[in-house]
């Protein structure tokens, strides 16, 4: 039977993986991540989990030794944050490029200087381009849910790609709220035993990784690209699926919060979703059809789904926690290129390094975009930072005019 | 532990037309390391010489299973490898063979953990005293006076003393060995893969590309390099310094032979003065009295 259990977002992911019985777990420890490995060595100590913790001296090394125990063929799984997620990137390249099924949990969080621990998307979204799948949890739930569905999508023969589960730092990882964990028989039946590409076994020659013609090298990377379309479908199925098993459907790369009959939409990245949610309603109270695209993935980047919801809109409001410094907020830049910048775009980089946003201060500067919108006809404003209750006009949108 | 080739399998794990240079140690030990660990090895290799001399996929220069990796992860791959294998009940010897800058240099902190964690593999280094792959450039293990593509007056710096340094650690197994010794390596590897926990090889193997000498030369330098005293090969057994057979006599210094004879073939050292030498013979001097001084304490000597 499954039970609700209150607890932190980083013990969803760390009970998460001991569901999916992953054998062999290296981590460093970093804030705000350091529960979830605290809390498998627990489960590991009680005899609840049976797996091995490395315990390596660095997050290059982390994920190193869990490639390696990946390519041993057995479940792997790693977490990190911030400046240790910037420390391992040379091994996500290695990692998604060698078609090794990995699992990582990435709790989002500012990487310095100055030092800040708090939440940010810096960090996860700077993954977006190594292959890896990029997911990001709204809720506790949806972090043990994204965790057990990205083995069975990472280690599916169409993906055999890597696969990130982000999860806002202490919004999310450190706050209790309750999560519903499902009997083992269940997810033993919806996650079978391991599958990979290959195995590394004594008395079978064979490299990986090793030097290859150029052409060959081009042609992985966009084969690369094929499973990721591929991801497209395997989520899809897979997240049906789950819904059957376990009564929430992950069918939906992004999760729609009245959509269908909305003028505005705001989308957006993580916990703070939730907030953009009541402001919605706030400002549907005050006349304005707002409703909240929520994108669950961000790679592979539910483009169809996305054009399919956003088109025809008189604007859309992307949140961004980032900033790709010379430029707009990532976020912004991946919804506006997928849109054609046809509806009204805003670009609201807010909450930076932890900023502490309420749906007050959402729903004030969608607000502030939609009047823009409905004043001016069609704007295209990619940067328009919200900073503690005003709005900022800054390159490369400083030229236009706000107010 | 005596060898006899008749026993060792006839097996090739170095294949013909691999992508190696003439004269090349590194494809030289790797045949030994066929010969020694035979099937049972699962072999790491981070960047360097050796991830070249595999040749361009899909034909592959050496007949184990290799799993390639970023230059500062062989340690840490490894150790996950070496886990998962174990996990699954597969009888497998998990190796590293890595360059001296993936060992003393950028692959050093991987490694130090792993030895204190005391994973379960052979780490192999295989020191050519420069970062030969990407043009002879000093590394931490290029000894002093030698000319480098970095070091173009010679590095004015000592070897990093690695073995010492792993052997610090407290893991079960040191040694030192040179590709001019193979029966000595061997001896060492099968030795090696009996003893559970970290075990530490570093292999001495003197490259005619960045050392400037003729290719027919290598296994003479290698001998070259023990004979003078240069590289002396020994082993550390639970903590416990033996010297080995090649390098027994030669405690007393007028039997070893000059470290001119060793020099003079390498145009790595063609540059040096006579206070050069003196300095190398210094760090040779230096070298043997800490040998000397820890068989006294062991009551060995």
């Amino acid at each position: 039977m499954p039970k609700l259990v209150a607890m932190r977002g980083n013990e969803a992911v760390a009970y998460a993986t001991k569901y999916a019985r992953v054998e062999i777990v290296a981590a460093y420890p970093i804030t705000p991540q350091t529960i979830i490995v605290e809390k498998i060595d627990e489960l590991i100590s009680k005899g609840e989990m049976d797996a091995e913790m490395i315990h390596v001296e660095s997050e290059h090394s982390a994920l190193a030794a869990t490639y390696g125990a990946a390519s041993g063929g057995v479940r792997a799984f790693t977490a990190t944050s911030s400046h240790g997620l910037a420390y391992m990137y040379e091994m996500l390249w290695w990692t998604a490029g060698s078609r090794i099924p990995v699992v990582m949990a990435v709790v989002t969080r500012a990487i310095g200087p100055p030092w800040n621990i708090h939440v940010s998307h810096e960090d996860i979204l700077m993954t977006r381009d190594t292959g890896w799948l990029v997911s990001m949890a709204e809720n506790n739930q949806e972090a043990f849910d994204l965790t057990l569905l990205m083995f069975r999508i990472t280690e599916d023969p169409r993906v055999y790609l890597p696969g990130i589960v982000g999860l806002d730092g202490f919004i999310l990882s450190h706050t209790v709220e309750p999560v519903e964990l499902p009997d083992q028989e269940t997810v033993d039946e919806f996650l079978p035993p391991r599958r990979q590409p290959y195995v590394m076994e004594p008395g079978e020659p064979k490299a990986m990784g090793n030097l290859v013609p150029d052409e060959f090298f081009e042609e992985l990377r966009m084969d690369m690209q094929q499973s990721m379309e591929n991801a497209v479908k395997v989520i899809k199925e897979v997240g049906a699926e789950y819904g059957k098993y376990f009564g929430r459907d992950y069918s939906n790369m992004i999760d729609c919060y009245r959509c269908s009959d909305a003028d505005y939409l705001i989308a957006g990245i993580g916990s703070w979703m939730g907030d953009a949610k009541i402001a919605a309603d706030k400002l549907r109270e005050k006349g304005y059809r707002v409703g909240v695209a929520r994108l669950r993935w961000i790679r592979p980047f539910p483009w169809h789904d996305l054009r399919e919801i956003a088109m025809g809109k008189k604007g859309v409001i992307v949140m961004d926690r980032s900033l790709s410094t010379g430029h707009a907020g990532p976020l912004f830049l991946e919804i506006s290129s997928a849109l054609e910048g046809k509806p009204s775009m805003v670009g609201v980089p807010a909450g930076i390094g932890g900023v502490d946003i309420s749906h007050d201060d959402v729903a004030l500067f969608a607000e502030k975009a939609i009047q823009l919108i409905e004043e001016n006809g069609r704007v295209y404003i990619p940067v328009m930072w919200y900073h503690l209750g005003k709005i900022f006009p800054t390159y490369p949108s400083s030229g236009v005019k706000l107010d | 532990m005596a060898i006899n080739i008749k026993q060792l399998p006839k097996k090739k794990y170095v294949m013909p037309g691999n992508a190696a240079c003439p004269g090349c140690p590194e494809s030289m030990g790797f045949k030994y390391l066929g010969m020694a660990l035979g099937d049972k090895a699962v072999v790491v290799i981070p960047a360097g010489c050796s991830s070249v001399i595999q040749g361009l996929w899909p034909k592959q220069g050496f007949g184990l299973p290799i799993l390639n990796i970023v230059f500062a992860a062989s340690a840490s791959a490894a150790s996950g490898l070496a886990r998962a294998l174990k996990r699954r009940g597969v009888d497998a010897q998990v190796v590293v063979w890595a360059g001296d800058g993936g060992t003393a240099d950028i692959g050093f902190q991987a490694l130090s953990a792993a030895a204190e964690r005391g994973e379960d593999i052979i780490y192999i280094c295989v020191d050519n005293e420069a970062y030969m792959n990407t043009g002879i450039q000093r590394s931490g293990l290029t000894p002093y006076g030698a000319w480098t593509t970095t070091t173009h007056t010679g590095k004015r710096q000592f070897k990093k003393p690695m073995p010492q340094i792993v052997a610090a650690h407290r893991v079960p197994y040191v040694a030192t060995a040179s590709v001019g010794y193979p029966w000595d390596f061997i001896a060492k590897l099968k030795k090696a893969a009996s003893i559970r926990g970290f075990k530490y090889i570093h292999l001495h193997a003197p490259c005619p590309v960045g050392w400037r000498f003729d290719p027919s030369l290598t296994a003479k330098i290698a001998q070259l390099a023990v004979e003078t005293g240069a590289w002396i090969l020994y082993e550390y057994e639970n903590g416990r310094l033996r010297l080995n057979p090649p390098s027994n006599r030669l405690i007393d210094p007028s039997k070893r032979k000059p470290i001119e004879e060793y020099l003079k073939l390498q145009g790595r050292f063609r540059h040096l003065k006579p206070e050069d030498i003196k300095m190398i013979q210094k760090e040779i001097e230096t070298n043997w009295e800490e040998i000397i001084r820890t068989l006294k304490v062991q009551g060995d000597l």
